[in-house]
């Protein structure tokens, strides 16, 4: 038995839907993930009851509301619930992506970068075309930092620009990377469960109880990073939104 | 929104026109045949679920804990203003019976400084009466001394008449008599 961690990253097209170039646009697995975390959401967040003491489920939909717009309130101010939408539907979006994707033979829609990168660059046109409309030319404040000797400032400048172009790729890889690696761990140390059974026989079910254990804490583990990357995705993207409504540190 | 995704499709595919098809030798997340197809799903996916979430999901959960928000605060300013009517019933309540303790004491005053004031004229006017008395016991006294004191004059005289004529077998000049009782009684 032979462990392909890899396996589980596979784009598989269930159909085809057309044609753009001389692109296929096919109907895929992960296209089914896509729209189920959408699903999920607009059942959380439409079917949840509307009663003064909130059940459950009810509970979950304004619990993310509310922590949402806290978070958004807290780093970009008030002006920012103006990007409420596009924050809520980037963190449930991710989150649930990544929740579902811990779930053993589904299908992790964040675990490729094509999609995280898709996902910062809406970030990171949204804030330069905001940000743009917005200020004007004072949008470019964001790159000479108030209080920084004259004779230094074209480095520091330098590198605000650079760090500044950089974000989509932190932003996007710093996701892609996680559910990556966390999935391929789970992936491994489970396997190695069964690839112990089958080739010792006894002694390798009763050694399979350690990577089992290993597997279980690492579940544990993926849940948090799982919650804890759409966070942090929501909160980067907060960050620099903010930049866009208040240019100038 | 939907034009980022675009264009984000239309760099990396152009950079990598390859098309192997296959997804068993090379790494799926860097296999650039899918792309896209997910920037396809992930542009429709996510613009629905942009859609849903500002039309219909944000309004509607935000509605339900701006009216909950809204039903407690009435609920509190209701209690706020029960409890303001209470205190100020207890104020009013504290009011009176300090009012009426201080009218209870003033009244126990007045009763008390009026029983004082007659017990004190009933006293006076018994002393003066007293007084009034005392004083005619003395006159009586005064006028009864006075008188047996005169009687005791005549009786001495008499026996000193007396006593000089049956001595001397003379009667006594009356005058001579009387000044030398008169001497004695003084002495």
């Amino acid at each position: 038995m032979k462990i392909d961690p890899i396996h589980q990253f596979n784009i598989e097209p269930l159909f085809t839907i057309g044609h753009i170039g001389n692109h296929t646009i096919a109907f895929t697995n992960s296209s089914f993930y896509m729209l189920l975390a959408v699903a999920v959401i607009s059942v959380l967040m439409l079917a949840s009851g509307r009663q003064l003491v909130p059940g459950r489920l009810q509970s979950v939909a304004e619990i993310s509301y509310e922590f949402v717009a806290s978070t958004i309130r807290s780093t970009a101010g008030s002006e920012g619930m103006k990007f409420f939408p596009l924050i809520f539907s980037l963190f449930m979006f991710i989150c649930v992506s990544n929740l579902v994707g811990i779930i053993p033979y589904t299908f992790t829609v964040s675990s490729h970068l094509i999609v995280t990168a898709a996902l910062a660059l809406l970030v990171f046109f949204t804030v330069l075309v905001y940000g743009l409309y917005k200020n004007g030319l004072k949008f470019f404040k964001i790159f000479v930092p108030s209080g920084v000797p004259i004779y230094i400032l074209p480095l520091v400048m330098f590198i605000e620009i650079l760090s500044f172009f950089l974000r989509p790729v932190s932003h996007s890889v710093r996701l892609f990377a996680n559910m990556l690696a966390g999935h391929i761990a789970l992936k491994v140390f489970a396997g190695f469960v069964g690839m112990l059974g089958v080739s010792l026989g006894a002694i390798g079910w009763l050694g399979g109880v350690m990577p089992l254990a290993l597997t279980v804490a690492l579940t544990a583990l993926e849940l948090l990073v799982a919650f804890l990357q759409a966070y942090v995705f929501a909160i980067l993207t907060c960050i620099y939104l903010n930049d866009a409504i208040h240019p100038g540190h | 929104m939907a034009e980022s995704h675009g264009e984000v499709s239309g760099q990396k595919a152009g950079a990598h026109t390859e098309a192997d098809g296959g997804h068993g030798g090379g790494f799926p997340p860097f296999d650039s045949s899918t792309f896209a197809s997910q920037l396809v799903s992930l542009a429709i996916a996510f613009v629905a679920l942009y859609i849903i979430v500002s039309r219909f999901a944000l309004p509607r959960v935000g509605g339900v804990i701006e009216a909950r928000q809204n039903m407690i605060e009435s609920d509190l300013a209701e209690a706020q203003k029960l409890k303001d009517e209470s205190e100020a019933a207890l104020k009013a309540y504290e009011n009176d019976l300090v009012a009426a303790r201080s009218r209870a004491q003033a009244i126990s005053n007045e009763t008390r400084e009026k029983l004082n004031a007659a017990s004190e004229a009933e006293r006076k006017a018994l002393e003066d009466k007293l007084a009034a008395k005392l004083h005619d016991a003395e006159k009586t006294i005064t006028a009864t001394r006075a008188a047996a004191m005169s009687n005791v004059r005549g009786i001495a005289a008499d026996a000193a008449t007396a006593i000089v004529q049956r001595l001397t077998g003379l009667a006594p000049d009356g005058a001579a008599v009387n000044s030398a009782v008169d001497a004695s009684l003084k002495g």
